[in-house]
């Protein structure tokens, strides 16, 4: 089940694909961070990939969504092609995707209402006014903010922004979500919170995740399959049961540490 | 004859890095000029933000009012009491007003407010940009297909573009106010006959090139501004660089485009 395996999740078919990425490689300068990457990601799975920092992680969720364009090899999402996608289509195809960025990137000069406003006006412009709020309103209260609409982010403690964020991301339905370090700089009880509010999304929307972490708990809450990526390589792919039991060194090493 | 290899590696190093410099600077231009039409094929786009514009035009326009009007008094002020010894000195002390507000009108009103322009609002849209750049504000608004540019950009240079004019016609007003202040000090004057001496001298076609040329200023200004904050790296010391280079970048900039409106006004009038 190790290296270079795709693990398909426990199903009586065979899952869609949402995610494939083949033989990706990006450097910076003289600084190579991924290299020759291959991985899937199926349809209403979370995959989790583990790294140490500078492992390239990030990098590849960035390269999905064409935040970053990679030197080499092909990303498919949903059926796209990502990089030979032209600005409307990557428009459209963005819309399908939520990202959560690892610092929140909430927008500061506006209220946390406006911050789920701002996606939620532009993307689904059907929506009537009395929708939006609505909607704005059941997204903040799934995230357990219910009260804190009119506060600006710079009001809120580290862990109510991420979920801020989160639930901005989650306004607009996306059908995949990209997580960057979640739970980063949370202490363990918000950590759990977060993992908590993210197998909710992925039960409550079907959304296929990609989540970017080195946070083993928060891996051992959320995935269905995990990656662990080694200077910008996959260096085992499995499901936590198969990482903690590795007698793997790195891996071992990695775990232990966290634990 | 013996080669020193030391000094040639060590000049063959300094080469590549004048060259790279140079590469540099190439490219920074080509980046702004996509930058720029990035920006003009969203300008046209259906979705205007309009309240941002809005917004934008209070921000530039309101907000910069207390800084230009001292500086307008102050340039008409100066003006008459470092002119009025000369004009004295000649017998033309009549020619003063006349003298001050064409100064101000075609030249000065819109230069020095726009080099305080570029100052306020290119280095606070440097800044702006930078810190939400820095804070991955912008790639959240670009991978939720918010359209960062139309929203951030758009907004911006066209709020510059009207407001800048706007702020120099009143500049220029303040201007002359505080001219005939300044003729005050000296000697006593009528606030009409002040007035009616001025706008004996100055035409329709003084105003006009003067004004098309601080709409170029406040595209410039914004533009810059915006892209300075824009292509800002990701750690907090960009922020400063952008700002500062916006403020530099849009100084010169303004002076380039005075320099070439002067010329196209010499050659059409």
């Amino acid at each position: 089940m190790f290296k270079n395996e795709t693990v398909i999740p426990v199903s009586t078919k065979i899952p869609d694909l949402v995610i494939e990425i083949n033989n990706l490689s990006k450097g910076f300068a003289a600084l190579q961070v991924l290299k020759n990457l291959s991985l899937k990601v199926f349809d209403g799975e979370n995959l989790v990939v583990l790294g140490k920092s500078g492992s390239g992680k990030s990098v590849l969720i960035k390269c999905i969504v064409r935040l970053l364009n990679p030197d080499k090899g092909t990303i498919t999402v949903l059926g796209e092609n990502v990089n030979e996608l032209k600005d409307k289509g990557l428009a459209t195809l963005r819309e399908k995707i939520g990202f959560l960025f690892q610092s929140g990137a909430l927008y500061d000069s506006m209220t946390i209402k406006q911050n789920l406003e701002f996606p939620l006006r532009r993307i689904k412009k059907k929506l009537t006014t009395k929708e939006r709020d609505e909607k704005i309103e059941e997204v903040l209260e799934n995230v357990g903010l219910a009260d804190t609409s009119h506060k600006m982010p710079s009001e809120l403690s580290g862990g109510m922004r991420k979920r801020a964020s989160l639930a901005r991301t989650i306004v607009v339905d996306p059908i995949i979500m990209l997580y960057d370090e979640p739970t980063t700089g949370l202490d363990p009880v918000t950590s759990d919170g977060i993992s908590a509010l993210i197998n909710d999304i992925q039960k409550k929307s079907q959304t296929s995740s990609i989540i970017i972490t080195h946070d083993i708990e928060c891996a051992r809450a959320t995935a269905d399959r995990i990656i662990m990526l080694k200077d910008g390589e996959i260096y085992t792919e499995g499901n936590i049961n198969d990482f903690e039991n590795s007698t793997d060194e790195v891996i071992q090493s990695f775990f232990k540490q966290k634990a | 004859m013996k080669i020193n290899t030391v000094a040639v590696k060590k000049q063959v190093i300094r080469l590549g890095e004048k060259t790279r410099e140079v590469n540099i600077f190439f490219l920074g231009i080509g980046e702004f000029f996509l930058f720029a039409r990035r920006m003009a094929k969203e300008t046209f786009s259906l979705d205007f933000e309009f309240s941002e514009f809005l917004r934008q035009c209070f921000q530039i326009g309101y907000k910069t009012l207390p800084l230009i009007s001292v500086t307008g008094l102050i340039m008409g002020l100066v003006l008459t009491i470092q002119s009025r010894p000369v004009l004295v000195d000649f017998g033309a002390v009549s020619m003063l007003p006349g003298m001050v507000a064409l100064s101000i009108i075609r030249e000065m009103g819109p230069v020095i407010t726009a080099l305080i322009c570029a100052g306020k609002i290119g280095s606070g849209m440097g800044a702006e940009l930078g810190s939400m750049k820095v804070s991955e504000q912008i790639d959240a608004m670009e991978v939720s297909s918010t359209h960062p540019i139309r929203f951030l950009v758009v907004t911006r240079v066209l709020a510059a573009t009207l407001m800048v004019p706007i702020l120099v016609l009143y500049a220029d007003a303040l201007g002359i106010l505080g001219s005939w202040a300044g003729a005050n000090l000296k000697e006593s004057v009528t606030f009409v006959l002040f007035f009616s001496q001025a706008f004996r001298v100055v035409e329709f076609m003084d105003f006009l090139p003067a004004v098309i040329k601080t709409f170029f200023f406040g595209a410039v200004i914004g533009l810059v501004g915006c892209y300075k904050g824009y292509s800002a790296g990701y750690g907090t010391e960009s922020v400063g660089k952008a700002a500062n280079s916006a403020v530099v970048l849009a100084s010169l900039l303004v002076i380039i485009v005075d320099l070439i409106a002067v010329q196209i006004t010499d050659m059409l009038l």
